[in-house]
């Protein structure tokens, strides 16, 4: 019996130790998916510092120039333009820094600490490393970007790099699914189209309210939804979405973990992860998570 | 010389007006700005074409820089304005599309300011 017990526990801790390094192989996979991203969103704050540093070097020369002549509207002018510079030169050393920090923070074990975050802040930023990354991946590609964030949503109460996780995985499969083949229509004023959409929902006592205990007044939520153009899920894989290792992806390319870990981030959170689809129209998914 | 830069990087006319600042001064050169693809357009119609060089960047949400190019050089031919592309992937995928769809000239990120005065200063 004592023995019996012992193996249990044993196949159980091979288990959950599997199970975690299934989810850091995925995790590490979609930090792939980011790199070209990252590398982007860097080289552009790194040339604006490159830049403005240099044009200050200049404009100390001239300043000295004009320190010589006693021109002092002109030394005014120059040493003001040489301030302005150093702002944007600190401004974009911290937006090189928050992007590093980011992706630190995306690839680290998760805490598991909530922290009132930006959700609004959140998707943006995925959504633009997102975007990066393909585009630099395939150069061809290319996808209206639609975002609609509710400024009334405030602070979430959520583990960012886990939620960051979800978004992430939403916008990557949505940018997938607009650069697959399109439809046999063969329609040429097809525009690839991904929407990101964050919402305040509040349910007044009246409404959904009615059926609770007295003295609820009201559950707010929040919803954050990705949408695509794209082929949508076909019927006969909708019900599998979700499952573990399920991928439509050819052999190699998808681990079939991301949605599955999704939903189970969603639920860890109190929330709700549902797909809504059609053939032929496109796909929306709808994170909802208390606030 | 008129000259419209696009970027989705709005800082990108700061550091224009810096790096041009004798040019502007000494009325040389002129710059708009356009902070997408769509807006360039916008200006183009609004401007009766009268930009003589747009410096756009490839890379841009929704129209990127390509699209740009294909559309001001069949819709303005009489003569199209001068378009120099401007891009972070230097690749020969990126060039070939490029040159295909019309493109004067060719630069990757960063940009040599000393390059492009150089080059602006050839076609003036």
């Amino acid at each position: 019996m004592l023995r019996k017990n012992k193996e249990i526990e044993s196949t159980l801790n091979k288990l959950q130790s599997t199970q975690a390094q299934l989810i850091q192989s995925e995790k590490m996979a979609s930090l792939g998916e980011l790199t070209a991203g990252i590398a982007h969103e860097i080289q552009n704050p790194l040339n604006f510092i490159n830049n403005f540093a240099e044009v200050n070097a200049e404009l100390i020369d001239e300043l000295n120039e004009s320190i010589e002549k006693n021109d002092l509207s002109e030394v005014k002018s120059i040493s003001g333009n040489i301030k302005d510079n150093e702002s944007k030169i600190i401004f974009h050393g911290k937006r090189a820094d928050a992007i590093v920090k980011g992706m630190l923070q995306h690839s680290r074990s998760s805490n598991g600490q909530k922290e009132p975050t930006d959700i609004n802040a959140l998707a943006d930023e995925y959504l633009r490393l997102a975007y990066h990354g393909l585009r630099a991946k395939d150069k061809t590609f290319n996808a209206t970007l639609k975002t609609e964030y509710d400024p009334a949503i405030g602070l979430i109460n959520i583990v960012p790099q886990d939620i960051g996780r979800v978004i992430l995985n939403l916008i990557t499969n949505a940018f997938y699914a607009v650069s697959t083949p399109k439809s046999p229509k063969g329609d040429l004023t097809y525009t690839p189209t991904v929407s990101i959409k964050t919402n305040l929902i509040k349910s007044p006592s009246g409404d959904l309210g009615a059926k609770r205990s007295i003295g609820d007044s009201g559950i707010e939520k929040i919803e954050i939804s990705v949408s695509d153009n794209g082929p949508g899920i076909p019927k006969s894989v909708l019900d599998k979405i979700f499952q573990p290792f399920f991928t439509t992806k050819p052999t190699g390319q998808g681990t079939g973990l991301g949605l599955s870990l999704s939903y189970d981030i969603v639920k860890a959170h109190g929330g709700e992860l549902r797909v809504e689809t059609k053939e032929g129209d496109g796909t929306e998914f709808i994170i909802s998570l208390p606030a | 010389m008129n000259i419209l830069v696009v970027d989705d990087e709005r800082d990108v006319q700061i550091l224009f007006e810096q790096r041009f600042r004798k040019e502007i001064k000494n009325n040389e050169i002129e710059f708009a700005f356009a902070f997408s693809g769509e807006e360039a357009l916008q200006y183009l119609n609004d401007n009766n074409h009268g930009a003589v060089l747009i410096l756009s960047d490839i890379n841009m949400p929704g129209m990127s820089g390509l699209e740009l190019l294909r559309h001001i050089k069949e819709k303005y031919n009489a003569p199209p304005p001068l378009v120099m592309m401007i891009t972070a992937y230097g690749d020969a995928e990126n060039y070939n599309t490029a040159m295909r769809l019309g493109a004067d000239d060719f630069l990757t990120k960063p940009v040599e300011f000393n390059v492009l005065k150089e080059k602006l200063k050839a076609i003036q």
